[in-house]
């Protein structure tokens, strides 16, 4: 389950997490990936500093103008410079994914844990989740988000319920396996707590499944998240998110299709660099992963 | 075969037992009160306390549970505050258009997405797998309401091939309505049909690789023949199965889309019910949206049958 390469290695000490950084930038398009991610990162987190204009600072009398040196991106209805948007905008998206991704990953660890290694809980748990799941993501956010109020916290809590159980299944699946393992028979014959064999034994082996799926579950964030605010029941709109912008470009879109497509293509290319990154980190930490759910 | 029907059906009932108790909780008990925010700002407090007598809110909540239980297992699902009718009514008279959507979009992320997966496995590792499954990757992280716009601004404002939003005028022939569903169906199927291709050109590898697919080819069978009656037929299960989730996507699709084109389906009434806090819609459409996706999966459960003749349950 670590990632323990199962050909020797020249040179005796290599960490495991060097190895992985190892086959990582074996594969160009993951590295690429990361790339983009580490740029959109870097602008998100500058944004204050870097981006050329304030997002709020509206100049009516150039609304509407098409990208130029002066606004690499063109202006919106409001003369506001739409890279500046574009750039806080990803400040939101990414922090929206990530807080989403802690959210899902911790409870869907809790659940699938227990679900995995306490038999008498299992049934129940994995029902609940069946029912969780019978409902389309956007759906369900929407009716919590509708019980919850609108709001980037709320944002938060609504899709992190929705992706626990994507978290939980894969966590359970993963402890099933772990469970039959000798170690563990080990530890239990050596009298070691339920606790103990959980937070030792099962927790270390689990990082890597829940890692890779918790990738996924990012790129899910950004594009429900942006689909939420769209429909005007997530993120307040004078907040610049990038679903907001493609939201209130929609009137004026036919005279400056730019509005819609810079934030579109945005969250294309940070959804696809965060797949391929999920995809790279599933096949060199674990090739027998490839196939799961 | 039948004991599986049986069995399947038993879990299924837990299943919906659970959901209709996470729709309860979610609609019943996180919010506020349903009472204040149906009468809206204007109300005494005298009002809000009699309508909570008529709708019950005031007796305890297991009660309130056992009462929701038994309406919607007798098909009440209440009444629309804001469309003022039925939520079974109001959710019919929309059906008919989301109903047609879904199934335009499932053919096209089906058109997509098999053939294209078929030819990736076929050409496995050349240039044409590369460029397709990088093409699938990109379709699947476009925001579907994004395709949409985009899908507006050419063919219906620049072009004009389509009509820009809405359903037609009421009562125009189905020749016509379908006309208006053409774009919102590519912009609903396009990202699923990128999922479709995925798990076809891998269902079409795991099988290529068999035995009895180079004894086809070596007793001289057309490539073309061997590929989709020998190889498609045999890979076509996990095809279905995600073709069944995908469904599911789709009705959650419906309401972004539905949004855009303005179309009056069962997901824009939803996505008007949140803006107006109408709770019954809410819970109508939660109810309705997740039986539906179970009674798709255990379809699919059942079409496997149907699919592979050695498959006895």
């Amino acid at each position: 389950m670590s990632a323990v390469p199962n050909v020797a290695v020249p040179g005796p000490k290599r960490s495991p997490t060097m190895l992985l950084l190892r086959r990582l930038a074996r594969r160009r398009i993951v590295v690429a990936g990361l790339v983009v991610l580490a740029l959109v990162v870097a602008l998100a987190v500058l944004a204050p500093w870097l981006a050329p204009y304030a997002p709020q600072r509206m100049q009516v009398a150039i609304r509407l103008r098409p990208p130029s040196l002066t606004h690499l991106l063109g202006t919106d209805e409001f003369g506001r410079d739409v890279l500046s948007r574009m750039m806080h905008g990803a400040r939101l998206s990414f922090l929206v994914g990530f807080l989403v991704v802690v959210v899902s990953t911790i409870a869907g660890t809790l659940l699938g844990v227990i679900a995995g290694y306490v038999r008498r809980l299992d049934g129940a748990l994995m029902r609940l989740t069946d029912a969780m799941m019978a409902f389309p993501d956007i759906l369900l956010a929407i009716a919590l988000l509708a019980a919850l109020g609108p709001g980037l916290l709320n944002v938060v809590v609504a899709l992190g319920v929705v992706y626990t159980p994507r978290i939980a299944r894969i966590v359970r699946a993963v402890t099933l396996v772990l469970r039959e393992q000798q170690f563990v028979d080990a530890a239990e014959a050596l009298g070691a707590t339920r606790t103990r064999i959980v937070v030792v034994h099962l927790l270390p082996n689990l990082i890597s499944p829940v890692v890779v799926q918790s990738t996924f579950v990012f790129a899910y964030a950004i594009l429900t998240e942006a689909a939420l605010s769209f429909l005007g029941v997530g993120i307040p709109p004078t907040v610049p998110s990038w679903g907001n912008m493609i939201a209130s470009a929609q009137q004026v879109m036919h005279q400056a299709p730019w509005l819609v497509m810079a934030p579109g293509m945005a969250i294309a290319l940070t959804v696809v660099a965060l797949q391929v990154v999920g995809d790279g980190l599933r096949d060199a930490l674990d090739p027998r992963l490839r196939r799961a759910v | 075969m039948l004991t599986f029907v049986i069995r399947r059906l038993g879990s299924m009932a837990v299943v919906m037992l659970l959901v209709a108790s996470l729709v309860f909780v979610i609609v019943r008990v996180i919010p506020g009160d349903p009472a204040a925010v149906m009468l809206g700002d204007l109300a005494t407090a005298a009002d809000i306390a009699k309508l909570r007598v008529a709708l019950g809110l005031d007796r305890p909540i297991a009660i309130q549970y056992a009462i929701y239980l038994k309406q919607i297992l007798t098909g009440d699902f209440g009444r629309s505050i804001f469309f003022n009718q039925p939520v079974v009514e109001a959710m019919l008279s929309r059906a008919e258009l989301t109903l047609l959507l879904t199934l335009m979009a499932v053919t096209v992320a089906m058109a997509i997405g098999v053939p294209i997966g078929v030819v990736a496995a076929v050409q496995r590792g050349r240039r044409l797998d590369h460029a397709m499954t990088a093409a699938a990757m990109l379709a699947a992280s476009l925001p579907s309401f994004w395709i949409g716009l985009t899908l507006i601004h050419y063919f219906s404002v620049q072009l004009g091939w389509f009509p820009v939003a809405g359903y037609g005028s009421p009562g125009s022939v189905l020749s016509e309505r379908l006309r208006h569903l053409v774009l919102p169906a590519l912009a609903l199927g396009i990202p699923s049909s990128a999922l479709i291709m995925r798990f076809t050109r891998t269902s079409m590898l795991d099988v290529l690789g068999e035995d009895y697919i180079r004894t086809a080819r070596a007793k001289g069978l057309p490539a073309a023949l061997v590929v989709l009656k020998h190889a498609l037929r045999n890979a076509a299960i996990p095809i279905l199965t995600v073709i069944g989730l995908t469904v599911a996507v789709l009705m959650g699709g419906a309401i972004v889309t539905e949004t855009v084109f303005a179309l009056p389906g069962v997901g824009r009434m939803i996505v008007q019910a949140v803006l107006y806090r109408d709770y019954p819609v809410i819970q109508g459409a939660l109810l309705v949206v997740s039986a539906i996706y179970v009674l798709i999966n255990l379809a699919v459960d059942l079409l496997y049958a149907v699919v592979d003749p050695r498959i006895r349950y």
